[in-house]
């Protein structure tokens, strides 16, 4: 009897346990529905070439234009702004933590850049806004009140240590052999570092930077603070330009009608933003498969 | 003969001396490059402490906000982090962790199996605002939640479920073997053993995991603003079904207005956000240290 009544127990409690774990694959396809669905709709009434092809966006405007090209291009600016701090310095923090630091450096330097990582984005907003901008201000008299350089140096260093601590994992697992193989051939350790270990790391750092620019273009809330809110097809850093989550949030904060086609935008929107993202994230999973495959 | 040899040997000297500073300036460089990141960080300390610190007042924690800089708070803000933290737990833990010991203790290796773990990983890389307009699709319109706390809640849950599930299969799969087959020995079920024995080995982890991931859904904002969080509420929260605000919202909001007292009252809200994450890690890092296992 108490034995029944325990593996009836057992194969509830797996049941129950296997729809959690199903729960992640519902989550997919809800987000995928959603986007989806909303997405349909703004198509019945936008051309999908107007959306892709068109550079003006106006649909909160009276002459509504519906080409998202300046969003994509103001998350694309921003986004590379910050690629160009996050991934030198993410990349050279991981040499120093994987190759030079010390055990005990490792673990004092280490905390500092969990709490980089850690810290909220709303918080990175506030300082790229109040501390950042201002101090552009005083360097280039031109720069805007809301900028995209602001945000996208923020956001490097927002980003730093995820490229950090991805690619210290890729140069870590380099096996010793192929170190000590170097150095026998008389490689000082710096031409360990650069020659032998980065090359044989390349496809786990490859996905550490494919993850870190997936990150930035998804980035919201320091561009919503401080990037501003004006659309536009510009390559200037210092001008106010709006990328697409940041066009997401103002549609939130604004009362929307439901089933208007503004509620609509920020679908089409954000299905553009998932798919961006998600090339991106199979792309960085394939990197490190095929590390993985190689050395463990 | 010997002349050339030695003069070879000169040469190969003075290379090797350029070669060796060639590396002392990379390790210079890439040690610049970590304190460079870590400068940053103290620099933002520092600037939001010097803003906030003269609006760090109690009133912040017992008045609601409001349009003048001295009279407003954060305890709408406050109330709706909390609870949103506290349901958000109730539904996030026993589904993470539920899900983590089906994948490492009971899952076939087939390809349901293989696709639920590419899903979980593609998830963790999904931006947070997307999150959002699921939420607001699933919750707020589909099941018809509307703006409410519930519906923010199951955003988060759906938000943080990856970082519980990943961190808890890990946790699990430092429990060795042998704890497994001696239960199983003893005449446990899988169930009573993964209950029993495994979990309770790596409930430290499984916390420190959990732990992280609720100052990630505490300090998350793009998402609760997709669904339609709101900025300004002036009354308490009366249930799971009433709209509601959150401490980064709050702060965004107060750092988006032009006057001067708001932004340093952001910076005050800022201030109160990081002491509440603080104090959490340091609750992760006490029982890493103090539970924490090794085989």
């Amino acid at each position: 009897m108490i034995r029944n009544r325990k593996v009836l127990e057992k194969k509830i409690v797996v049941a129950v346990i296997f729809f959690f774990a199903l729960i992640s694959v519902f989550t997919t396809f809800g987000i995928i529905g959603v986007l989806i669905q909303e997405t349909i709709l703004f198509f019945q009434q936008v051309s999908i070439i107007e959306f892709l092809t068109g550079t003006r966006w106006t649909p909160l405007f009276a002459t509504k234009k519906f080409g998202v090209l300046p969003l994509v291009n103001g998350t694309v600016l921003v986004a590379s702004g910050a690629m160009f701090i996050a991934l030198p310095l993410g990349l050279l923090a991981a040499i120093y933590m994987s190759e030079y630091a010390s055990p005990k450096a490792r673990t004092v330097l280490k905390p500092f850049l969990e709490v980089l990582a850690g810290i909220p984005t709303v918080v990175y907003g506030y300082f790229a806004l109040l501390f950042v901008t201002p101090i552009l201000k005083s360097i280039f008299p031109q720069t805007q009140s809301f900028n995209g350089l602001s945000a996208s140096i923020v956001m490097g260093f927002m980003i730093l240590p995820t490229v950090a601590s991805i690619s210290e994992d890729a140069l870590s697992a380099v096996p010793r052999s192929l170190r000590e193989a170097a150095y026998a051939l008389g490689a000082t350790k710096a031409e360990v570092a650069t020659q032998v270990v980065i090359p044989a790391a390349l496809s786990g750092i490859a996905a550490a930077f494919i993850l870190a620019i997936s990150r930035a273009i998804g980035e919201t809330m320091i561009v919503a603070i401080a990037a501003g809110q004006q659309p536009k097809m510009t390559l200037n850093p210092l001008e106010s330009i709006e990328t697409m989550t940041a066009y997401i949030v103002q549609v939130s904060l604004g009362d929307t009608p439901h089933q208007s086609i503004a509620y609509q935008t920020i679908f089409a929107v954000g299905m553009l933003l998932f798919v961006m993202t998600l090339v991106m994230n199979i792309i960085s999973y394939f990197f490190t498969k095929r590390f993985r495959e190689v050395y463990e | 003969m010997s002349a050339i040899s030695s003069l070879r040997d000169l040469t190969y000297e003075r290379q090797l001396t350029i070669r060796q500073r060639k590396g002392r300036v990379l390790e210079v460089i890439a040690f610049f490059s970590i304190l460079l990141g870590i400068a940053i960080l103290l620099t933002l300390l520092i600037d939001v402490f010097l803003d906030g610190l003269p609006w760090l007042h109690p009133r912040l924690f017992t008045e609601f906000p409001s349009r003048f800089p001295e009279k407003a708070g954060l305890r709408s803000a406050l109330q709706g982090s909390i609870w949103l933290m506290v349901f958000t737990a109730l539904m996030a833990i026993p589904i993470g962790v539920g899900a983590g010991i089906y994948l490492e203790e009971f899952a076939p290796k087939n390809r349901l199996t293989e696709f639920i773990e590419i899903n979980i990983a593609n998830l963790a890389g999904v931006p947070s605002i997307i999150y959002g307009l699921l939420g607001l699709g699933l919750f707020v319109r589909g099941l018809g939640l509307g703006r409410s706390l519930l519906a923010g809640a199951l955003t988060m849950t759906l938000l943080v479920l990856p970082i519980i599930i990943v961190t808890t299969r890990e946790a699990i799969r430092a429990v060795p073997r042998s704890i497994r087959l001696a239960a199983l020995a003893l005449g446990a079920n899988e169930w009573e053993t993964a209950r029993d024995h495994v979990l309770a080995y790596s409930m430290p982890a499984i916390l420190t995991g959990v732990i992280l991931a609720m100052s990630r859904a505490i300090g998350e904002t793009a998402p609760l603003i997709t669904i339609g969080a709101l900025t300004y509420i002036a009354f308490d929260l009366r249930g799971p079904l009433d709209i509601f605000t959150v401490l980064p919202i709050q702060i965004f909001n107060w750092v988006s207005l032009p006057q001067k007292d708001f932004q340093n009252l952001a910076a005050a809200g800022i201030i109160v956000l990081l002491a509440l994450l603080l104090s959490m890690n340091a609750i992760a890092i006490w029982l890493r240290n103090r539970l924490f296992i090794r085989w």
